[in-house]
């Protein structure tokens, strides 16, 4: 079963850039057909009547039945991979299955499926470790195909065991909290304040940066320009505020609709009130938020209206794939600041005579800014009166 | 050239520097009369005495913008006198104090919303104390505001049972200098909110979350704080030994550590709570259930544990000789109500503890007078003993105490086989300010006198039912003790006017209770009231022969009165309308009195407007005008309804009181 030497790989690593090797692809096709030929052969002489007889039995039928279906499998599995180096140079990717052309072609993107794979699928299992399990088993998983890679053109990954059974893989380098997902981390580090939030802080979504990372996916290509460069046209039927781009944002935002009823300053919502306060406690400067009518004396509009149809939902949506943040979404959250509750309530009723126009319209819209004029701005007022 | 005189002494006055008035001024703190007087004298002495003044106690708060004007320099206000403060009484304190403003105490006052704190938080930017206690119905809003004081350092909310979680979480990120708080009683509040105060407050020192609904949960970051000295977990009833089992924190800064009536709390979560603790000096175990040996025995850990609490808890067998043999340098040891105390235990402590000075061993009825023997000579430096109901220790016991233990100050043996020799052998404690002999029957005058004759200092004494006691013995105590505070003469039937008449010269008494003395008469009482000026609390209940007369001298000279009960007196509808004008009157219970009639009871409710507490028959309930009962209630008066039979004489003494001793032993 040891076909591996036979198949030569057709990524060829020079540097960061890949060439496609047409050589390599013609060696692999003829290869494919010499072992077509050979299981055709081997299903003629089960077919024969002679070799029925002299056949030890069905026992041994059985045994080869098997052999053929697994050589078949590899066959499979060769063929897409090979048809899988030539999609740079097919047009879009219309006719692409996502199981096989799924990824970019780029060594990093290809790298970060295996991860993927790995963790989403909770299998405790490194690269190396998934490469013997195919020989082994010879189960069909599409997307691997380590046995193209030749040794030195890859990079082995030993996790400790610990590492992978570990609840999260990414931790926040101020607080030390931990996280399943990035795209969570990063969420949370715009807590932190206003240097983690910026777009030049989005390492991953821009290809200048060194961490740089494509997007993994077709479906999170789709996902990404739809809720970056589309028009919202998913309205939440249930509170008539919220809108979205992508059919499955609105879902999950209808699963939580109406009922994220503890509110942290900072506008975030949560459906439980320890979600809340675990947040308030990460975070310096954010505080319970009381609902609206409970504040006595608060004018302006009631909860966030139009700020937050941009709340950052989905990001948990698909998978590996965490692609939701660019500068847009950042712009409107810094909006979430100026319309949270309380720090609109205290505008009003500390320092009304000092704010001659309405905060929301102040042109430094940022958040972490809003909550320092708050202070400064607050201060002066409780001194001269 | 009456005009040029006092222009020139104005003058004279005004070249004297302001630090010359305020050393002088620092010299009268003590007595507020003194102060009155001082700024009496002219106007620049009255210009010195209002900007000497930091702290303002005023007893009604529609005086308060003149007071607050005449006193700009006050920087706490206890406004605990007040039992009404509105929102607008606090708009006009922020304005008029502004940032001189540093301590607020509202622990007594009703009907101010989240607007005047709001105003107070604005305005009075150095504010570091507020005092909320006992406001029932402030609201989390309330709580967000307090929440913007950015400078507090010690904040109370005893009691504030409507504050939530939300509005705790609020004061935990908005306040983030506190370092004394009070979260008794918050039935609103739970592990979230004080554990985010935990992790923002990171100055905390003490910290009382007595009878807050958390769990062990909490206690994880509060352990975690640096500075924590004094942590109450009083009656808390979801931390138990399980949820404490986990807990890995050590707190070395704690000092105090109260666990009273927290019955799932053993030796385990004990142990993990006080882990590291070694600065631990007091430790509060009362009515804890079973004190086990485990516990007893780690007592030893902390070498400088100065104080213990352990009343009303149960012992294994030889448990308390393992707590005797785990500590040796207590000072205070309370024992009170404690099933299961022998002379041997008694004997073991007091002989490892020589330094003891404070013991309470009230209610310990298998104790004898050997016990006493043992603790008055092992513990000479005994300040404070309280053994009420020792009803064991014989009477020879008692003189050993005032032969051996020579600086007590506070002596509590109410209820006791005292006699008059016991009680002369203590009047040798010279220092002695507190007696407590109720229900002593084998004394009389005699013994007293010898008190009288020796105990200058005393300032309070009891003599609750020591029936035996009249008029020469009062005399003595009256001319003997002339800074006596606090008299309880109830139901010592012998007494008549001529004990209130010596009494009188003691200006410093502030509370007389003269219960069930039916020859007391209006006479014996217009000269107490012209005499003790700072007279708070009165108890006249059952002087059948005061009336009217004895009212009309109150009013106008009892200017400090707060409670008085007046219940089976012969007063009439003229009588308590008089009473009505004393404006501080607070507390009043008139049950039983016959000569009321349902409009003059009407008119003299409405007239006091400072009552916040008021006892009545329930036959009024229906004879008094609706909308006059909603005024009360709107003024924030309580009425207390009443609905006991009439009794003339009481019934015997010795059998009310001393018949459950007898079935107990």
């Amino acid at each position: 079963m040891k076909q591996e030497n036979h198949f030569s790989p057709v990524l060829l690593q020079e540097g960061s850039s890949i060439v496609c090797d047409p050589q390599a692809v013609l060696n692999n096709l003829s290869f494919l057909e010499q072992k077509i030929h050979q299981v055709q052969d081997a299903v003629r002489s089960i077919m024969s009547p002679e070799e029925q007889s002299t056949a030890g039995g069905p026992h041994e039928l059985a045994m080869k039945q098997q052999l053929m279906a697994a050589d078949l499998t590899s066959i499979i599995i060769q063929l897409i991979s090979t048809a899988g180096t030539l999609l740079p140079s097919l047009s879009g990717g219309s006719s692409m299955t996502s199981s096989s052309a799924g990824f970019l072609c780029s060594p990093s993107a290809l790298h970060g499926f295996y991860t993927a794979a790995a963790a989403s699928g909770g299998e405790p299992t490194t690269v190396e470790d998934h490469q013997e399990e195919k020989d082994g088993e010879g189960d069909g998983d599409g997307y691997g195909d380590g046995e193209s890679l030749l040794a030195g053109t890859y990079e082995v990954l030993q996790l400790e065991k610990e590492e992978i059974l570990a609840p999260h893989t990414h931790f926040c380098l101020i607080c030390g909290k931990g996280f399943k997902r990035d795209a969570n981390l990063r969420m949370h580090m715009r807590g932190h304040g206003d240097e983690y939030k910026t777009p030049a802080a989005l390492a991953k979504r821009n290809k200048e940066h060194k961490k740089f990372q494509p997007l993994k996916t077709l479906l999170c290509v789709k996902n990404h320009y739809k809720r970056s460069h589309c028009a919202k046209s998913y309205t939440c039927s249930r509170c008539n505020s919220k809108k979205f781009s992508v059919m499955a944002d609105l879902k999950t935002h209808e699963k939580h609709c109406g009922r994220d009823k503890w509110v942290c300053s900072c506008g975030t919502t949560f459906s439980r009130k320890d979600k809340l306060f675990g947040h308030v406690s990460l975070f310096q400067g954010h505080a319970p938020a009381l609902p609206f009518g409970e504040v006595k004396g608060a004018a302006g509009p009631s909860y966030p209206g139009e700020a937050s149809d941009s709340v950052p939902s989905g990001v948990d949506l698909d998978g590996g794939a965490a692609n939701v943040f660019n500068g847009k979404d950042l712009e409107s959250d810094a909006d979430l600041g100026l319309f949270s509750p309380v720090s609109f309530d205290s505008f009003n009723f500390g320092a009304a005579g000092e704010f001659p126009q309405p905060v929301f319209d102040a042109p430094d819209g940022s958040f972490s800014s809003m909550f320092g004029d708050y202070a400064r701005k607050g201060g002066d007022s409780f001194t001269s009166e | 050239m009456k005009k040029l005189r006092v222009a020139e002494e104005a003058n004279y006055f005004d070249a004297l520097a302001e630090e010359t008035f305020f050393m002088i001024l620092d010299c009268l703190d003590s007595n507020p009369l003194d102060k009155k007087s001082f700024s009496l004298v002219c106007k620049s002495w009255y210009a010195a005495e209002s900007r000497h003044r930091r702290v303002l106690k005023p007893r009604r708060v529609d005086l308060l913008p003149t007071v607050l004007s005449r006193y700009p320099s006050v920087s706490r206000l206890d406004l605990s006198l007040c039992p009404r403060v509105t929102d607008a009484c606090l708009a006009t304190v922020a304005l008029s104090l502004g940032s001189s403003l540093r301590s607020i105490d509202l622990s007594k006052s009703r009907s101010f919303t989240q607007v005047g704190l709001e105003s107070l938080v604005t305005n009075c930017s150095s504010l570091v104390e507020i005092d909320l206690s006992n406001a029932t119905e402030l609201s989390d809003a309330a709580a967000a505001t307090i929440g913007r004081a950015k400078n507090l350092e010690r904040l109370s909310l005893t009691r504030c049972k409507m504050v939530t979680d939300m509005g705790l979480g609020c004061i935990a990120v908005g306040c983030p200098r506190l370092r004394a708080l009070s979260l008794r009683w918050c039935l609103g509040v739970t592990d979230l909110a004080v554990g985010l105060v935990a992790v923002k407050c990171k100055e905390i020192r003490s910290l009382d979350i007595s009878y807050v609904q958390v769990t062990g949960q909490c206690l994880q970051p509060i352990l975690q704080l640096k500075n924590l000295q004094d942590l109450s977990l009083e009656g808390c009833r979801g931390i138990d030994d399980e949820s404490l089992a986990t807990i890995q924190q050590k707190c070395k800064s704690l000092v105090t550590l109260n666990l009273s009536n927290s019955r799932h709390v053993g030796y385990l979560g004990f142990s993990s709570l006080s882990r590291g603790a070694v600065h631990l000096r007091e430790l509060i175990l009362s009515h804890c259930g079973t004190v086990s040996h485990s516990l007893a025995n780690s007592l030893q850990k902390f070498s400088r544990l100065q104080s213990l609490q352990l009343d009303g808890c149960r012992f294994s067998t030889y448990g308390l000789k393992v707590v005797a043999n785990s500590c040796s340098s207590l000072r205070e040891l309370s024992f009170s109500k404690c099933l299961g105390v022998t002379d041997e235990d008694l004997s073991l402590i007091s002989e490892k503890n020589k330094d003891l000075q404070k013991l309470d061993i009230t209610c310990c009825r298998e104790i004898t007078a050997l016990s006493i023997d043992n603790i008055s000579r092992s513990c000479p430096s005994l300040r404070s003993l309280k053994m009420e109901s020792c009803s064991q220790v014989s009477r020879e016991a008692f003189p050993l105490i005032g032969e051996r233990c020579r600086f007590l100050e506070e002596l509590d043996l109410t209820d006791n086989e005292l006699d008059d020799e016991g009680l002369k052998a203590i009047s040798r404690c010279r220092g002695l300010l507190a007696l407590r002999i109720g229900l002593c029957l084998n004394i009389d005058d005699e013994g007293l006198t010898h008190i009288g004759m020796h105990c200058q200092n005393l300032q309070e004494i009891d003599l609750y039912r020591s029936v035996r006691i009249s008029d020469k013995g009062v005399v003595a105590v009256a001319q003997g003790c002339p800074g006596l505070q606090m008299i309880n003469l109830s139901y010592c039937e012998e007494i008549t006017d001529s004990s209130l008449i010596s009494l009188s010269k003691c200006s410093k008494m502030n509370t007389v209770e003269i219960r069930g003395c039916p020859q007391i008469s209006s006479n014996g009482l217009s000269v107490i009231a012209a005499g003790c000026r700072q007279l708070f609390k009165l108890d006249v209940k059952k002087c059948f022969q005061i009336n009217d007369a004895g009212m009309i001298p109150l009013a106008c000279l009892s200017r400090n009165l707060r409670e008085i009960n007046l219940s089976y007196c012969s007063v009439t509808d003229m009588g308590l309308l008089t009473l009505a004008s004393l404006s501080y009157l607070q507390n009043m219970t008139i049950v039983h009195v016959g000569g009321l009639t349902a409009s003059g009871l009407a008119a003299a409710l409405i007239a006091c407007g400072g009552l916040t507490k008021v006892k009545l028959n329930l036959s009024f309930k229906s004879l008094l005008p609706k909308n006059l009962l909603e005024h009360m209630e709107a003024r924030g008066c309580i009425v207390q309804w009443r609905d006991k039979p009439f009794q003339m004489v009481d019934p015997d003494p010795i059998k009310i009181w001393k018949l459950p001793a007898g079935v107990e032993t």
